[in-house]
């Protein structure tokens, strides 16, 4: 069991949590992420290391309540535990200096991309983020994300904050400036967002990257479900990835792969919140 | 004890004669169409009378060639000699002496190319079911037994890290054990028995009889830390350093699987075996319950003819298929799995496309597997493999309609701990190099099983996690002596 030292809601529906996992803790690269089962029944879920203290042997994962699983989660309570993680997997961020870096979190991804903001700009570089979500309510991290920044361009699909509109609305005016000089964009969020993203980069030649998202098992390489094609050929994103070159990846592909399980989730999310509904008529 | 049981306690010693004449025994096992519909086991397992009368077949040779074809060398005619006499517990413990894991072994090994066709009844009639009886003991001890096995040698105050949890690791892990060595078991997943768990199904390998070795194994004193991966949680170098471990087993299995390389592999539909059977048998997906998902075709083609495409197949149908076939691109004489499993399909109406290789995977508009386009083969000269290469048969394409498609042709070395290990030598495949003590380039680190062996059998990942130990015992007594 893998206790849980913290809890903390973030945002809508959004959950912080700290769990001890020393070694993790210890071994964890910037852009590493963890295999997670909240209960012994639960499926394997890859969830980013958004932050770790070597010193309290715990690391902080980030989670929106989407699904059964997810939402079970949610129930655990400070000094309960988690009945898996194990990590930390993936190839750790690729951090050079480059110059002027333009780290983009959509929703979730936020916290992908905050910790590879830290080691940016420990590594030198100029860090410009923007932020965006659909609502003012699922903005996460903003403070953090100002604290690393040297600007920070919050973005709302409905102006509920910062500037309305999307994280490439806000890239693309960053681009249009004449003082600003991109040299790479980080970029972490709903696919479509990171698809768009590296639309707006690839004809200016910025270099783009992009964590993936993919369905996993094992984490490990060992099923391949997490292939994503990638300058036309196969990667495995648990040990390939999750980083890769943005102008590479096959998007569309990625999206599709995704709702894989769509119906399934949808009857364990009815099943799961019926039961609930019945135990509290109980 | 019941009437029944004291009657064969005193039966007489049957004479040459008399045993030349005992047929062999018959495996009771479930009907194919009643048993393709769930997920209980096959082989229900022979009961006493019938496993004392088979054990009785034994002729007891003077020079046991069976034992030479065992990879670990159990003493064979010993355990059956006690069975015959009705020793049930005698015959376990006789098995377990050279064997950690019986009821594994009784389920999964090829006897059939081990140690039953060295058999001398092989000339006459039929090899003594050594299998089955090494199946029954084990299971009859399951019921029976008084207690775990422990370990009694005195303790040599030295620590093992074995890293992976299948049939090479636990093997290391428990002879060590025994000889008193201090053992750790490291596993990537959440639960320990590596491919016992994840790959080979609930109808052949019922989780409870790896769960019940693994409780031997900690009985003997084995540690067991599960969601550990070496060469990510922790490094060799940690291992041997800061942890303090005298000497490491690499077991990390079979890795990456092959992917065809046609187009249309990442249609939705398109499963790995590794991935297909992880959801169905670690995740427990076969229980419509379970918060796992796992596509459950209708019409399932499962690429491949060795023991895993015939695992995947026959899960499919348990999973509700209406039709499941193997689709293999040589022939049948060519498949490499077994031929007990082979029949066991064709019993439970698995349908087989020999011959047959697709050429690529059909989807919908909605990205969704809807069939497969193969090919004919015809089968050309001798290949390095020694069997006769398939040829495409030019013009002969046709399409096979499914909707979901398992790729089972196959792995390849996982770098994952490889990588993260300097100087660690690695042959051009990518798998570990040992030497004829099973240690590998860096000192104190022995390896072993699929990650040495490419894809082989269990009981090969066993007989190698067992000789690995005797090495590493020689290895870590020369150091405190030398």
């Amino acid at each position: 069991m893998y206790e849980l030292v913290e809890k903390k809601s973030i945002g809508s529906g959004v959950t912080q949590y700290e769990i001890r996992a020393q070694r993790i803790a210890r071994s964890r690269k910037c852009g590493q992420f963890v295999i997670v089962r909240a209960l012994e029944h639960s499926e394997r879920i890859p969830l980013t290391i958004a932050d770790v203290d070597i010193e309290r042997g715990t690391i902080t994962l980030i989670v929106q309540a989407v699904g059964k699983s997810t939402l079970e989660m949610t129930r655990l309570e400070k000094g309960q535990g988690f009945a898996d993680v194990a990590g930390p997997l993936g190839q750790p961020s690729h951090i050079e200096k480059y110059g002027t870096v333009v780290v983009i979190g959509g929703g979730l991804g936020t916290a992908v991309v905050y910790p590879q903001a830290v080691a940016l700009r420990n590594a030198g570089n100029k860090i410009i983020s923007i932020i965006g979500a659909r609502t003012k309510e699922l903005l996460i991290l903003e403070e953090l994300a100002a604290s690393v920044s040297d600007r920070l361009i919050l973005t709302t699909d409905d102006g509920s904050a910062g500037m309305k509109g999307l994280v490439t609305d806000a890239l693309k005016m960053l681009l249009e400036e004449d003082e600003t000089n991109v040299d790479a964009v980080y970029c972490a969020g709903p696919v479509i967002m990171m698809k768009h993203v590296s639309e707006v980069t690839k004809p200016l030649n910025i270099r783009t990257i992009v964590s993936l998202n993919p369905v996993m098992v094992d984490g490990t390489g060992m099923c391949g479900g997490c292939r994503v094609t990638v300058g036309g050929k196969r990667k495995f994103a648990c040990v390939d990835g999750p980083e890769f070159d943005g102008h590479e990846v096959d998007f569309d592909e990625l999206m599709d792969r995704l709702t894989t399980y769509r119906d399934h989730e949808q009857k364990t999310l009815k099943r799961y919140k019926d039961h609930e509904c019945k135990l509290r008529q109980q | 004890m019941s009437r029944e049981e004291d009657s064969v306690e005193r039966s007489e010693k049957p004479s040459a004669k008399e045993r030349m004449a005992i047929p062999r025994v018959e495996m009771p096992q479930r009907e194919g169409r009643e048993r393709n519909k769930d997920f209980e086991e096959v082989n229900l397992g022979l009961g006493e009378q019938a496993a004392i009368r088979e054990a009785q077949r034994c002729l007891q040779c003077k020079t046991a060639r069976c034992v030479e074809g065992c990879p670990v060398g159990i003493d064979i005619p010993g355990f059956i000699k006690l069975i015959a006499e009705g020793d049930f517990l005698g015959a376990a413990a006789i098995l377990r002496k050279d064997n950690n894991l019986p009821a594994v072994t009784g389920r999964v090994c090829p006897q059939e190319t081990q140690c039953e066709v060295k058999c001398v009844r092989c000339k006459t009639d039929a090899p003594v079911a050594i299998g089955w009886l090494a199946r029954f003991v084990s299971d009859y001890e399951v019921e029976h037994r008084s207690g775990r096995p422990k370990a009694s040698a005195a303790k040599t105050g030295k620590k093992v890290a074995c890293i992976g949890s299948g049939p090479a690791g636990i093997t290391c892990a428990g002879e060590l054990a025994k000889m008193g060595v201090d053992v750790t078991l490291f596993e990537a997943f959440h639960k320990p028995g590596g491919v016992l768990v994840y790959g080979i199904p609930e109808f052949r390998m019922p989780n409870r009889v790896v769960a019940d070795e693994i409780e031997n194994l900690e009985s003997l004193g084995v540690k067991i830390e599960t969601n550990v991966i070496v060469g990510r949680t922790l490094t060799l170098e940690q291992l041997t350093g800061e942890e303090g471990f005298d000497a490491v087993y690499i077991a990390v299995g079979a890795g990456l699987p092959s992917f065809m390389n046609v187009p249309g592999e990442n249609f939705k539909g398109v499963y790995s075996a590794n991935e297909y059977l992880t959801r169905s048998n670690l995740m427990e997906a076969y229980d419509a319950r379970a918060d796992t998902p796992i596509i459950r075709g209708k019409r399932v083609c499962v690429i491949g003819g060795g023991n895993t495409a015939m695992d995947a197949v026959r899960t499919s149908k348990r999973l509700g298929a209406e039709e499941s076939m193997i689709v293999y691109r040589r022939a049948r004489e060519q498949m490499p799995a077994r031929a007990e499993e082979v029949a066991h399909a064709e019993e439970e109406d698995i349908k087989f496309e020999f011959l047959t290789a697709p050429v690529e995977v059909l989807g919908d508009e909605k990205g969704w597997v809807k069939g497969l386009r193969c090919i004919r083969m015809r089968l050309g000269e001798l290949d390095e493999s020694g069997r006769r290469r398939p040829v495409p048969i030019e013009g002969s394409e046709f399409e096979i309609e499914c909707d979901l498609v398992v790729v089972a042709i196959g792995t390849r070395a996982n770098p994952l701990l490889t990588k993260a290990t300097a100087g660690l030598k690695l042959n051009k495949w990518g798998y570990i190099e040992v030497d004829d003590n099973m240690m590998t380039s860096i000192a104190g680190v022995f390896a072993g099983g699929d990650i040495v062996r490419g894809s082989a059998t269990v009981i090969l990942a066993m007989g190698d996690g067992k000789c690995a130990a005797a090495s590493i015992d020689r290895y870590l007594v020369g150091r405190q002596n030398g």
